[in-house]
């Protein structure tokens, strides 16, 4: 009881303090500097219409490569602490039809919207982080459904590895060419889509990171969902 | 004050009361979501920009009425960054309970010794 009485003044003392702070930002006011610069020069510099894309894989492409790796060490790290032998469902109640049927049905779309919202990052909101998620949907979706559902080990993970390298090659591949890691070689220097600004094939180089991107969100989402769902043979009930 | 300012610093607080108060490791581990979620929130209102729409430069949208998109961005990375930990805690988590057989932060401590 002192505990939790402690613990609330101590709080309340912390929220007039960041609501003080907090005062002096106003609210809906243009304070843009960088922010200004990249929605002037967003079109003619990446090409792309959707302007957080642009900032989040050309301008501060480094972020983004942080950001897998976070999330890649996340994947490993979860597979490294739930690592046993002889993998076994923990819940394995049937579904009933109407579940099954209607999973079935559902799937594909929740494939294609995933594999719409990566791939056109550059000009509809999203990218590759909410279409890979949504493709680890579908996948949550089937491992839910199904009590023998598994996904392919042997395709799964090299694909994840692929798409990995996929970005990193794509980086280095700008830096032989335009002379910085992640230079938007596709745009900069051969200038694929010039002149449909606002439709598919333009945005150099933010495509195609956004599907290698989805895909390996989508991979390791659903390797993180693969290791939860599964306990030792002995150790379980 | 705001409405947006308070609200995030509600959802921390809460969150922060959650990680004190709270003995079970899975309701800190919420309480943790809940103080993301905050965080979260507070970023994008300190983007805002009253009056103006989405920073998507299509159909009628210039430069001059969107929002700044570098706070977007942000949040972009913090929320996967934030999925990923709590991926991790939550593996940690049952680990915790297979050795232990309770998720009472006091009993483990206790029983370590």
């Amino acid at each position: 009881m002192v505990k939790r009485v402690l613990a609330i003044v101590f709080i309340l003392i912390i929220g007039l303090w960041m609501a003080k702070a907090l005062d002096q930002v106003p609210f809906g006011e243009d304070r843009m500097l960088v922010g200004k610069y990249y929605l002037d020069h967003v079109k003619e510099e990446t090409g792309a219409v959707n302007a957080v894309t642009a900032v989040v894989v050309n301008y501060r492409g480094f972020d983004t490569l942080g950001e897998v790796t976070v999330l890649f060490i996340a994947s490993t790290g979860v597979a490294a602490l739930l690592w046993k032998k002889r993998k076994e469902r923990s819940a394995k109640t049937e579904g009933s039809v109407v579940l099954t049927t209607g999973a079935r049905i559902l799937l594909p779309f929740i494939m294609l919207f995933g594999a719409y919202i990566f791939i056109h990052g550059h000009l509809t909101p999203g990218g590759g982080f909410p279409g890979g998620a949504t493709i680890a949907t579908a996948f949550l979706f089937l491992y839910l459904t199904f009590t023998l559902y598994e996904v392919d080990h042997k395709i799964f993970e090299p694909l994840e590895g692929l798409a990995g390298i996929g970005y990193v090659t794509v980086g280095l591949i700008g830096l032989a060419v335009g002379g910085y890691f992640l230079f938007d070689w596709i745009w900069q220097t051969w200038g694929v889509g010039k002149e449909n600004i606002g439709r598919l094939i333009s945005a150099g180089f933010i495509p195609i990171i956004y599907t290698l991107i989805g895909i390996k969100v989508g991979t390791e989402l659903t390797g993180i969902i693969d290791n939860m769902i599964k306990e030792p043979e002995e150790g379980g009930q | 004050m705001n409405p947006y300012y308070f609200a995030s610093i509600a959802l921390i607080l809460i969150g922060f009361y959650a990680i004190l108060a709270k003995r079970n490791v899975l309701k800190m581990l919420v309480g943790l979501s809940i103080m993301e979620t905050g965080v979260n929130l507070l970023l994008i209102s300190v983007g805002y920009v009253s009056g103006k729409s989405a920073p998507i430069l299509t159909e009628g949208i210039t430069p001059n009425n969107a929002v700044d998109p570098i706070p977007q961005a942000l949040v972009l990375t913090a929320i996967v960054i934030g999925v990923a930990t709590t991926a991790m805690a939550l593996s940690v988590v049952i680990n915790l309970y297979e050795k232990y057989k309770t998720l009472n932060v006091e009993e483990i401590r206790r029983l370590r010794g």
